[in-house]
């Protein structure tokens, strides 16, 4: 729908000159609306950089120091605080992406409905979706990079690849990101479906993804929670990458080859509803 | 003659077994001021979303500028202005930042959009709001701001989709003084509307639609001319009496409309006609002769009123 | 529930004004309509979160850990240690939650209390009713958190019985607290502020392992916030290992809903009477 006719260069003054106009954000769309996104974070951001502080310190302490203190024995062969790191960066990671995929594109179509103001401009709604997920990578890397540094205070990153786990997080929020934008840019009224994917979604996949102990711990039965969970293979890949957890290398390329799989189809599958919503 | 900047043909939109817009064929030129009036559903966004590059079309052919919005919606929309029915400001950023950011959907550079911000926060009477919150605005002032955002890529064509539906009295003079500015400055309108006096104030052609159809067009003037007389005589019996009334009527006036709550005489000369009514023995408990109107074309046209 | 509010209104009773009009039936029936007519499904929900937790971590994690010891030097299996905690902290949340964000929305943005305050209702009937509303969802939770329990047979003594009225406890404190704070708050972002303390709080209040791996000082702050108190409560009662330091915790919530019921009613007060 959006492709360029070249073949044919029109005739008429005022066509030419559309066509030169929409050269700008056909290209570059998705960055002018990561950076409104940026741009609207102003508000807030001083909240934001304060808690991407706080919640690590808070959670390594209870967790690290705290829960820690109950398996002195550590788990495979590490401490336990090195076991959970990687989990709670994932974790982190997953939190900001979840909070920008729900209620803000919700937002975007009904109760502040700028998505429609967008695309009355040359922005798609393909780019829209870009857009909105360069700001989320920029906040989720951002978010991400501060917990690795913490974490690095603590001792608990002793493979020098460790700097790398900020990327598995960061792919780890963007793909579950991915999946629930998928979800609620197709929802038409709240009716509370945001606290039913809190509470079925999100708490779940914190708890039962390999976070805070190793999966083989659980029931047979709840294990393929976590294989089909894309925190537990980002965790997995955390570990790896941040204390040289051994695993066959085959399941580090299925981690990989899952958070970019889900993303990937999430993108798609957000994309496509934006477009076909916006398109009344 | 210059080209339209605006060809439709046949144009159509379906949602499932629901026809929106059925097959209709209208022509803009530049520089013109082009209105669709018809009652609430009658087609009027849906013709001005797929004009404005946003909803595919389900048949015929369409041209905006030469260009076909199925393959050049970015393009087209590089040069219009939008103002749609519900505000869609970004109520999360201040009033000047909604401009600024606004420019850069279309890829303006910061400087020219600053200064252009500046110039249409004077115009749109809001150069003492620029850091208000777009939520402390009343209604009048959003739309005004709508507007100026519309005009941040100084567009070919400005699209109004019921530019004043819920405003008050004053804001809507306000509005229409700007609106009025505009076309002097050559810029092409498009606006839908049910208020007839909306379309007479602004139009300088329109098409009355109505379930999805063009039921006429031409200059308001014209309009009248052909679907009206140049008087109308509005005379009220009381509720039950209208219709009785009206038979004893008939003969009188070169036509008759009997609505619920009065009977309207269609004629060139009002007072006449009263004088022949009360020459019969009637007594009408109010009378009233005015000018006819758009609203008297479109119950010619469709024999419903515009605002229900 | 109608009940309830004639003995929760008996030390108000002599401050009957246009601020308490002895109605908190009608709010109760109001919110019970509204819950029944658009997210029960929600509130149903809240049910699961405690669940979820005694799952992961009380099956999970318990199974690396083994026993743990409690405050009373008594061994029990990890999950028993911490699913009085998680029902001490459900009764939290979900007091906080109803007495916070939810009052705080109605009370700026919903304007649904201008409305309730326009009839003969004063703002105390809509407290009180507001705060019965969320000890009867605490309750709810409590009651099915407990089933889940015993089936997981982590009830070790018949005193859990007594845990359903120690944690309605727990919650009315929290709501009255909660109630107070929000009426002096401003904006959404002070109300996050509230969430963002709570996080340490449920972290670290021997819900998940004993506080002595702190340093003493730290114990110390622990123990003058309320939530540890309630885990110990509850936990004690679900343990059986009954002892005197239960009448300080009941005593510490008792303090807690006085305070919190006095600075609401002052706050109330000055917001619409004046």
């Amino acid at each position: 729908m959006t492709t360029t006719d070249t073949s044919r260069t029109p005739d008429r003054e005022d066509a030419r000159r559309a066509l030169a106009a929409g050269a700008a954000p056909r290209r570059f769309g998705s960055w002018y609306i990561a950076e409104h996104r940026i741009r609207a974070m102003k508000g807030y951001a001083g909240d934001a950089i304060f808690q991407s502080v706080g919640n690590p310190l808070i959670y390594l302490f209870a967790l690290g120091v705290g829960l820690a203190s109950l398996v002195p024995q550590g788990v495979g062969g590490v401490s336990y605080l090195q076991f959970v790191a990687p989990a709670l960066m994932a974790s982190a990671a997953m939190t900001v992406t979840a909070n920008e995929t729900s209620y803000p594109i919700l937002l975007g179509f009904k109760w502040n409905p700028i998505f429609f103001g967008m695309n009355a401009s040359p922005i798609t709604g393909a780019q829209i979706v870009n857009g909105m997920f360069i700001h989320i990578a920029l906040r989720t890397v951002v978010t991400v990079a501060i917990y690795c540094g913490v974490i690095a205070l603590f001792g608990a990153i002793t493979s020098p690849l460790g700097w790398l786990a900020i990327l598995a997080a960061a792919a780890t929020g963007l793909a579950i990101g991915a999946a629930i934008s998928s979800y609620t840019s197709t929802i038409q009224e709240d009716r509370g479906q945001m606290a039913m994917l809190q509470r079925f979604g999100i708490t779940p996949l914190f708890l039962f993804s390999g976070t805070f102990f190793p999966l083989e711990q659980l029931p047979p039965f709840l294990q393929p929670i976590g294989w089909i969970s894309p925190l537990w293979h980002g965790t997995e890949l955390g570990r790896v990458l941040t204390y040289g957890m051994e695993e066959p290398a085959w399941l580090t390329a299925t981690h990989v080859g899952y958070l970019v799989t889900l993303f990937a189809i999430g993108l798609w599958a957000t994309r496509r509803h934006f477009t076909r919503r916006l398109d009344k | 003659m210059p080209q339209p900047v605006i060809t439709a043909r046949n144009l159509t939109k379906k949602y499932g077994d629901f026809t929106a817009v059925d097959g209709i064929d209208f022509e803009v030129a530049p520089g013109e001021s082009f209105g669709l009036l018809g009652p609430n559903g009658a087609g009027k966004s849906t013709t001005m979303r797929m004009v404005g590059a946003v909803s595919t079309r389900t048949a015929g052919d369409l041209e905006i500028l030469g260009l076909d919005p199925n393959d050049h919606g970015p393009d087209i929309r590089s040069q219009l202005g939008v103002v749609p029915q519900q505000d869609n400001l970004d109520q999360e950023l201040r009033v000047r930042d909604n401009l600024l950011v606004y420019g850069r959907y279309f890829g303006l550079p910061r400087s020219v959009i600053a200064e252009r911000a500046d110039a249409l926060l004077e115009f749109a009477q809001l150069a003492d709001r620029t850091k208000a919150k777009v939520d402390d605005l009343s209604g009048g002032m959003k739309r005004r701001l709508t507007i100026a955002r519309a005009l941040i890529n100084e567009p070919r064509i400005l699209l109004l989709d019921e530019p004043t539906t819920g405003l008050d009295p004053q804001a809507r003079h306000i509005l229409w003084d700007r609106l009025f500015r505009l076309k002097e400055q050559g810029t092409t309108l498009v606006l839908t509307t049910h208020y007839m006096d909306e379309a007479e104030q602004l139009c300088d052609r329109l098409v009355v639609v109505d379930k999805g159809r063009i039921m006429a067009e031409g200059s308001p003037a014209a309009l009248i001319r052909e679907y009206s007389s140049r008087e109308v005589l509005e005379v009220r019996f009381g509720s039950d009496k209208n219709a009785e009334a009206a038979e004893k009527l008939k003969g009188i006036g070169e036509r008759l409309e009997v609505l619920p709550d009065r009977i309207l005489v269609y004629s060139a000369n009002g007072e006449a006609e009263l004088e022949r009514i009360t020459h019969l023995g009637l007594e009408p408990i109010t009378s009233l002769v005015r000018r006819s109107s758009l609203e008297d074309v479109f119950l010619r046209l469709t024999g419903r009123s515009l605002i229900e | 529930m109608t009940a309830a509010s004639p003995t929760t209104s008996a030390p108000l009773t002599r401050q009957r004004s246009a601020l308490y009009a002895g109605n908190t039936g009608a709010v109760i029936h109001r919110g019970l309509l509204a819950t029944r007519s658009t997210n029960y499904l929600v509130v149903l929900s809240g049910f699961f979160e405690p669940v979820f937790y005694l799952l992961s971590l009380g099956i999970g994690f318990g199974a690396l850990v083994g026993t743990v010891q409690t405050s009373t030097g008594q061994e029990v299996p990890y999950a028993a240690f911490i699913a009085p905690a998680l029902l001490a902290v459900s009764a939290m949340n979900g007091a906080v939650y109803d007495s916070t964000w939810n009052v705080f929305f109605k009370l700026n943005y919903s304007k649904l209390y201008q409305g309730m305050l326009t009839t003969s209702l004063g703002p105390l009937d809509v407290a009180l009713g507001e705060i019965l509303l969320a000890l009867l969802r605490g309750a709810m939770y409590a009651v099915g958190f407990m089933v889940v329990m015993q089936l997981f047979g982590l009830n070790l003594a018949w005193t859990a019985l007594l845990a359903l009225p120690a944690v309605l406890l727990i919650a009315f404190g929290f709501a009255s607290l909660g109630m107070a704070i929000t009426s002096y708050m401003k904006t959404f972002q002070q109300i996050e502020w509230v969430t963002f303390i709570m996080l340490p709080m449920f972290l670290f209040s021997a819900t998940f392992y004993p506080i002595t791996v702190y340093p003493e000082p730290i114990q110390w702050l622990i123990q003058a916030l309320p939530l540890w108190h309630g885990v110990e409560l509850v936990r004690g009662l679900t343990t059986g290992a009954l002892s005197g330091m239960m009448l300080v915790h009941v005593g510490y919530y008792l303090v807690m809903i006085a305070i919190g019921i006095v600075f609401t009613t002052n706050r109330l007060r000055a917001l619409f009477l004046k």
